[in-house]
């Protein structure tokens, strides 16, 4: 295959990357710009979403579409719940002081991740997709004909991949519609601003700050359920999503979430294209470098406003 | 010499001693689990100066005892240093390393001064994963009998291992005791209480903040050169968050703040896994219930209980 539809293709890969890395990183902006709270376990309530999608799938059996409707639809919720509890039982308690918050989110990532091994075992272990097409794609050359309409091998995707993309943009839509135009969004974003004064006014502020936990954890879940047929369900899953929502949400500026989602497309595609040049150890050295330097230099994110 | 000062000194010097009675009388198992903890506990006294006494938490320490460990390590595999050399290469990469990373991690405060910790110690990892044709990556390499060699003495024989890892451990806590005693140490305690009023008073706390997270680190890497050359192996999984993880839990555990508060934490925590991992492969679950249980319920840790409850004048 030539350059060009190897882009191509490598973008196409990337798009998937992207939709559902937006989705997971916006679950970790929301609860780090409502709460302050920033949760390094929000990668174990990917990997929490994967595993109870394929035990979904494999107790509900029959047609594959079937079982993954219902894990689309269980998975998200079940991990809320989990992550619920967890806001009210430990974090709640912490006064959700944010580094005392953080040696906490350690712990609960080990608890997660280790009763998972206990329980689902250490094997990787797919969903069937609901459906898959493959879709060849069309490539247009010069060749000695003038201009002509080629099929190069290999360059397609699947209607899956095609369908995950969809579904992130309409459930990142569906955010973005609760934050900006309904009462619980308004209420989120009031508890943001200020935390004391919203308190004043009589909103439960401990009930948002679960239901944001709650949130942003589904949020992480449903994606993965999203990529659980591209991807297998492992115990370990959790570590590369989390570092990679790490560096959205930095780039997009902490917790502002039109950045995360931009941020999210930026990353996705760009990791797509360049592990087609360097190597994807080397990717991620100059990801996490770029972090670290990006939080040094411009704390506010390269797409966030500074703050005064 | 203040009766506190007596006390003190008895205190810490009894442990010294009852370390190197131990040495006698230990089973062979114990014997070498108690040498590998002595010298954990390095790691975690190097940690402890700045979580504990500058109020720093860091999330990337690993990245510290690792350029210990690969700075002895490199050097002898490729370069056919001897030993005592090979520790002062480890020492000078782990200077290096920390000045670099304290120079910019202390831009930031908080929240985001624990990310860029992480994150540099992450691309340190990944870098020693990179570059695999010569670290041996995940693998790591071993690092022979005959290259452990020091001033004509085996440090691969266990006596002289437990030996040369209470050296190491006494050296660490002597200085880490007399660095909190000295003006400069309490300057690092007014740090952490509260850090507007210190520079307020004249203080420049920005060079004690990088004063703090060089000996710090430094501390932590000469922890990661000894064990690399007493147990003849380096391996990237030291250099892993885990690793980064380990010392937070000890001192949270031990009691941050508290001289002997990294010894206790390391010796428990050591067992608790010990003991676990017979029963399940699943054993870092001891230490992530352990993490949230401290946050939740003793923030002060072993040692800090006893000086809320016992002995006030715990250093």
């Amino acid at each position: 295959m030539e350059l060009g539809p190897y882009i191509l293709l490598a973008s196409l890969e990337g798009a998937v990357t992207a939709a559902v890395l937006a989705l997971t990183a916006v679950g970790l902006a929301l609860v780090f710009g409502v709460m302050r709270v920033v949760n390094i376990a929000h990668g174990e309530f990917f990997m929490l979403g994967a595993v109870i999608a394929w035990w979904v799938a494999q107790t509900v059996g029959g047609h594959p579409a079937i079982g993954f409707a219902a894990a689309l639809v269980i998975a998200p919720l079940a991990v809320g719940g989990i992550a619920a509890a967890a806001d009210m039982t430990i974090l709640k308690r912490l006064d959700y002081d944010p580094e005392r918050t953080i040696v906490a989110t350690i712990g609960l990532l080990y608890i997660l991740q280790q009763l998972t091994l206990m329980t689902y075992g250490p094997e990787a272990r797919p969903v069937e997709a609901p459906f898959n097409q493959r879709i060849a794609l069309p490539w247009i050359e010069h060749g000695e004909a003038g201009w002509q309409v080629i099929w190069p091998w290999g360059l397609g995707t699947t209607s899956y991949k095609l369908a995950v993309i969809g579904a992130a943009g309409a459930v990142l839509g569906g955010v973005w519609l609760m934050m900006a135009r309904s009462r619980l969004g308004l209420v989120m974003r009031a508890t943001q601003a200020d935390r004391d004064m919203a308190l004043a006014f009589g909103i439960p502020v401990e009930r948002v700050y679960a239901l944001v936990f709650g949130l942003g954890a589904g949020l992480a879940a449903l994606a993965a359920v999203l990529i659980v047929p591209i991807q297998q369900a492992h115990y370990l899953m959790g570590a590369d999503p989390l570092l990679l929502s790490f560096i959205v949400v930095i780039i997009g500026g902490l917790g502002s979430l039109p950045g995360t989602v931009l941020a999210a497309v930026l990353i996705g595609l760009s990791d797509g294209i360049i592990s087609v040049f360097f190597s994807p150890t080397l990717a991620k050295i100059i990801a996490t470098l770029l972090v670290g330097l990006v939080l040094v230099f411009r704390p506010e994110g390269l797409f966030g406003t500074r703050r005064r | 010499m203040s009766p506190e000062t007596r006390r003190i000194l008895a205190l810490h010097g009894g442990l010294l001693v009852l370390l190197l009675g131990l040495q006698f009388v230990l089973p062979a198992y114990h014997h070498g689990n108690l040498a590998r903890i002595m010298v954990l506990a390095s790691y975690a006294i190097g940690y402890n100066i700045l979580f504990g006494y500058t109020g720093l938490l860091s999330l990337g320490h690993a990245l510290f005892f690792a350029a210990g460990m690969y700075g002895m390590g490199l050097t002898i595999q490729h370069a056919g240093f001897s030993p005592a050399p090979a520790l002062l290469a480890g020492l000078l990469a782990g200077l290096l390393v920390s000045a670099g990373l304290a120079v910019l991690a202390l831009r930031t405060s908080g929240v985001a001064f624990m990310i860029v910790t992480l994150m540099f110690a992450q691309a340190g990892y990944l870098s020693i994963l990179y570059f695999g044709e010569y670290t041996r990556g995940d693998e790591g390499f071993v690092i022979q009998t005959a290259q452990r060699m020091l001033w004509g003495i085996d440090l691969s024989d266990p006596t002289n291992r437990y030996l040369a890892a209470l050296l190491l451990f006494s050296v660490c806590l002597g200085l880490s005791l007399w660095l909190v005693r000295a003006p400069f140490g309490r300057v690092l305690v007014a740090i952490r209480e509260n850090e507007e009023r210190v520079r307020m008073l004249g203080y420049d706390t920005h060079a004690h903040k990088l004063g703090a997270m060089i000996v710090s680190g430094t501390i932590s890497a000469l922890a990661g050169a000894v064990y690399g050359l007493l147990f003849g192996y380096a391996g990237a999984s030291f250099a892993s968050v885990q690793y980064s993880i380990f010392p937070l839990l000890w001192v949270l555990l031990g009691g941050a703040g508290t001289v002997l508060g990294p010894f206790l934490g390391t010796l428990f925590m050591f067992y608790l896994i010990d003991l676990s991992s017979g029963l399940t492969t699943a054993y870092m679950l001891i230490a992530g219930v352990a993490l949230v249980v401290l946050t939740l319920f003793a923030p002060q840790g072993l040692a800090g209980e006893l000086r809320r409850r016992l002995w006030g004048w715990l250093p």
